[in-house]
């Protein structure tokens, strides 16, 4: 099959991007989007071009580098999985595809398809974590945990840290993504300790780095990769309520 | 050199606790005194650097990620194993530290594979204490499951995504640190030297891979925790960027590299579709509880599985090993099937692949169950592959995994670079010939939390009061070095692709350096592997400018080094004259094929030394000693 790209193409955080368009052919439907991405990078290279540069590592979904917006999507329009783990055969034959990097000032472009995400790592370094030292923690079955509590954190950290529930929302907004660090620590009797600090800190870094605010459109859920559920940002906002009257 | 591994003396329980007791101190209120460098925040990465940070060390940390929450780590699926024996079924350290002996094929040193039992049970505890949410079951206590052939459930999961979890959890302390200022963390900067000041590792260069600035950092030690380089491969289940040039610069600058020749291939996952792949998917070992594994017994035979009738089917692990079947070890299954793929009997497109079959499963156990069990990674599967395996048997074949091999260190992990640590899957330390399932991550951690913040003092605190500064010449000439070898890279302009030029390594590698080795491949593939590199320096082609973001100048940069590497895997085949674990010469095996160990005269570390452009390496060996278990044969007739 074949399909044209329409690509973003900026040359660094500060130039203008400008759409170019490229056509690809002789792909096969088991190749991955990345792949079909790999072939046309290595075409450009021997036509003396300058390739098109977007992040990916693990390339099976749970490392969280990858993300891209295909014709208009995060992660194109499959539901549940990342951009790595879309495939060609989900593609029509000569398909247009639009392909833009995560739009949100969160997230300043660094090149083409690439952006910058540091910004969830400082939300993170506000209180994501329990403040423990390495050594000298009590024997991991001293406190029981109940398990439907357990699944619901795990389902909370299975966040990838993508930043698609970011990108999809109209105002820019991180809950999501924070709503699920909350809740994963507010389910567990680790967390308790620091639950107030915990969600006043993030929600201040958040609004800082020029997050926008969550006005319940609950695009973000529809879109994560990892479809992590608004319940999480529900429980952040009553431990927020909480921490304030607190 | 003689090799020093700085095994304590004393009987084997008691080795660690003497240590701690015998390694030198530094003062509480010295540690702030002393710069540490950290390359990797990986899971030995990243708890080093919080653990380092919170006895007060200065730490930076540097990773090529864009996030200390992004690392190959990240990929682990399985597992965790500790001595914890809470199903109370007969665990105890000494068994997970036979296990991980025997598993290894008697290839690792005693003293470290025990104190990596030892330190097991902290690991849990401290991923616990952290709100790791490891799967549990209703009473509220912690859930194991068997994992690897075992015969015990010692292993520690979050669901399928452990080493999500874990990592997260690493990473979850590394940023409390990080706000402290405790450490400094450089995202997207990758090391490309080693700064030796008289002899002692005091440095490193980097480059920002944003603006492309060459940099130097001084410290008082290096830690290196980069992972493995099974990526030389070209095609492995490793994430795209890992690499090994941290440790090969490490190696030029006199660490020696121990065991590269040995790399663990592992049985299930997903066939290579055409030559544009890029990586392969590992599917979970589990399947091979419930899975058949069988090819067609006659040669070339291209039908659908499903006209293929029950006679005409050779399940030959079942045929071969009537009493493991499905479940050989790693290494068995993967050689195997290679062998039924050589003889004509593969399946698929390519003829490199083999049916894991879950017909019967599904008739046994009704479909429900088998969604329950193994419901993601049929999706995953199908995802990929756009084949439904409860209707069609996958097609599974053995991809390279992990790597054994990497930079030597001692019991402290200290390299033999003084001042230079290695930590997690870069060092080669703990898993002999063959590494067991849900080690890896157990072992990474087990260096980053609990054996490097004690032993760094030790080296540390002989040099109270040393300054490094950048401003010393051995950075601006390791920096010049750095330069001159990007602009020659820029400057080649030749007519082939960084990947074109890795896939040919990757292939020169997989045929006669992978899953089964023999004297002639091996010097062949030496031979060629010179040419390849003369290939690579006269015409690759790098597009764009060293000061930009510019991913095909990184790719080159490392495949530079895994060009050089791979000649030296080829070398430390040839020279082990046996089969052991993942290592496996096909002239040393038993009439029934299989591996054949020379305990006589292999039962040593490979440990080489760079001696210069164009020279072999020398070879060093480090015996084997082992006072505590008697070396047996595997059997899994
Ligand atoms: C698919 C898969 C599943 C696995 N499942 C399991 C399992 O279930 N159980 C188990 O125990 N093990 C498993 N393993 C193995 C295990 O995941 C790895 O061995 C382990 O995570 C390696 O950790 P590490 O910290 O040593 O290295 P990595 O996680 O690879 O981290 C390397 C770090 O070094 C950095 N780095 C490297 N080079 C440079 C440089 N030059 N400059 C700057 N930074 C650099 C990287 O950015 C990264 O931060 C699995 C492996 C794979 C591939
Ligand atoms: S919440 Fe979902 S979309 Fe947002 S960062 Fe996490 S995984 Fe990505
Ligand atoms: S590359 Fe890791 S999630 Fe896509």
């Amino acid at each position: 099959m074949r399909v044209m790209l329409k690509v973003w193409r900026q040359n660094n955080s500060k130039s203008q991007g400008v759409f170019e368009m490229y056509p690809v052919k002789n792909i096969s439907g088991d190749m991955s989007f990345f792949e079909m991405m790999d072939m046309l990078n290595d075409r450009l290279v021997l036509d003396g071009k300058t390739p098109i540069a977007f992040d990916h590592d693990c390339r099976e979904g749970i490392c969280g580098t990858c993300g891209l917006f295909i014709n208009g999507r995060t992660h194109g329009s499959l539901r549940g999985i990342t951009t790595c783990q879309l495939h060609m055969r989900s593609f029509k034959d000569g398909e247009t595809i639009v392909v833009e990097p995560w739009r949100a000032k969160a997230f300043p472009v660094i090149k083409d398809l690439i952006v910058d995400r540091s910004s969830f790592d400082r939300i993170m370094e506000a209180g994501g974590y329990v403040s423990i030292k390495t050594g000298g923690t009590p024997d991991a079955n001293a406190i029981p945990i109940p398990k439907i509590n357990v699944d619901e954190a795990m389902d909370a950290a299975s966040c990838i840290g993508c930043g698609a529930c970011v990108a999809t929302c109209k105002n820019s907004s991180a809950m999501l993504f924070v709503g699920a660090k909350v809740s994963q620590y507010a389910l567990l009797p680790q967390g308790q300790p620091e639950a107030r600090e915990r969600v006043l800190n993030m929600v201040a870094v958040m609004d800082e780095e020029g997050f926008g605010s969550c006005t319940n459109t609950g695009a973000c859920e529809v879109e994560c990769p990892k479809e992590i559920s608004l319940e999480h940002i529900a429980r952040m906002n009553r431990e927020f309520l909480k921490a304030n009257i607190s | 050199m003689i090799l020093n591994s700085q095994i304590p003396g004393g009987p084997l329980a008691e080795k660690w606790t003497k240590h701690k007791f015998d390694l030198k101190l530094v003062n509480p209120s010295n540690k702030r005194k002393y710069d540490i460098i950290v390359v990797g925040t990986g899971l030995a990465g990243a708890s080093a650097s919080a653990s380092l940070a919170e006895l007060g060390y200065n730490v930076q940390a540097f990773s090529y990620h864009e996030s200390p929450r992004r690392a190959h780590s990240i990929a682990a699926q399985g597992g965790i194993n500790a001595a914890k024996n809470y199903p109370n079924d007969g665990d105890s350290i000494f068994r997970l530290f036979y296990d991980t002996i025997k598993g290894g094929d008697y290839r690792s040193r005693e003293a470290n594979v025990y104190r990596l039992a030892e330190i097991s049970n902290n690991i849990i505890d401290q991923c616990v204490a952290q709100g790791i949410p490891f799967a549990r079951e209703y009473g509220g206590l912690l859930d194991n499951r068997s994992f690897g052939g075992a015969q015990v459930s010692r292993t520690f999961y979050a669901r399928g995504q452990t080493g999500q979890q874990l990592l997260l959890g690493a990473y979850s302390a590394l940023v409390r640190q990080m706000k402290t200022g405790k450490v400094k963390f450089h995202p997207r900067h990758e090391m490309l030297d080693l700064v030796l000041i008289d002899g002692e590792a005091k440095g490193i260069v980097t480059r920002n891979l944003i603006t492309g600035e060459i940099q130097s950092h001084a410290a008082n030690a290096v830690v290196l925790a980069t992972g493995g380089y099974g990526n030389a491969f070209f095609l492995s289940t490793n994430a795209m960027a890992s690499n090994v040039t941290a440790a090969w610069r490490a190696h030029k600058k006199g660490a020696f590299f121990a065991n590269p020749c040995i790399t663990q291939i592992h049985p299930t996952c997903i066939p290579v579709a055409s030559s544009h792949q890029s990586k392969l998917t590992l599917m979970s070992e589990s399947l091979r509880n419930d899975g058949r594994v069988w090819v067609p017994k006659k040669m070339g035979d291209k039908r659908h599985p499903s006209e293929i009738s029950e006679d005409e089917r050779d399940y030959y692990l079942e045929r071969l090993y009537p009493s493991f079947g499905n479940l050989v070890p790693r290494d068995v299954a993967s050689r195997r099937a290679k062998e039924m793929c050589d003889r004509g009997h593969g399946v698929g497109e390519t003829g490199l692949a083999v049916f894991l079959d879950f017909a019967d499963a599904i008739a046994r156990m009704g479909k429900d169950t088998v969604t329950q069990k193994y419901g993601n990674l049929f999706d995953m599967y199908k995802q990929i592959t756009g084949e439904n395996p409860y209707e069609t048997p996958m097609r599974i074949y053995p991809a390279v995994h992990y790597t054994m091999g990497g930079l030597w260190v001692d019991y402290n992990l200290m390299s033999t670079t003084p001042g230079l640590y290695i930590l997690g899957e870069a060092n080669f330390s703990d898993h002999g010939a063959n590494r067991l399932g849900a080690s890896a991550l157990m072992q990474g951690l087990a260096d980053g939390y609990f054996v490097i913040p004690y032993t760094i003092g030790d080296y540390l605190s002989g040099k109270l009061g040393e300054s490094i500064s950048t401003e010393h010449r051995a950075f601006a000439e390791t920096e010049s070095d750095v330069k001159s070898r990007i602009d020659t890279l820029i400057s080649v302009n030749g007519n082939r692709t960084v990947d074109d030029i890795h896939k040919e390594l990757g292939l020169i590698l997989w045929e006669n350096v992978g899953m089964a080795k023999n004297k002639a491949g091996l010097e062949k593939a030496i031979e060629s592997i010179p040419k390849l590199q003369n290939e690579f320096w006269n015409n690759v082609k790098i597009t764009g400018t060293a000061d930009e973001l510019n991913p095909e100048l990184e790719k080159a940069g490392r495949l530079a080094d895994f060009l050089e590497l791979g000649e030296l895997m080829a070398r430390d085949a040839l020279n082990r004259e046996e089969s052991c674990g993942g290592h496996f010469r096909e002239e040393h095996q038993t009439e029934e094929n299989e591996a054949r160990r020379n305990d006589e005269e292999f039962s040593y570390v490979a440990a080489w030394e760079y001696k210069g452009k164009g020279n072999p390496a020398k070879l060093h060996k480090e015996e084997l000693v082992f006072e505590n278990v008697a070396l047996t044969t595997r059997s899994y007739k």
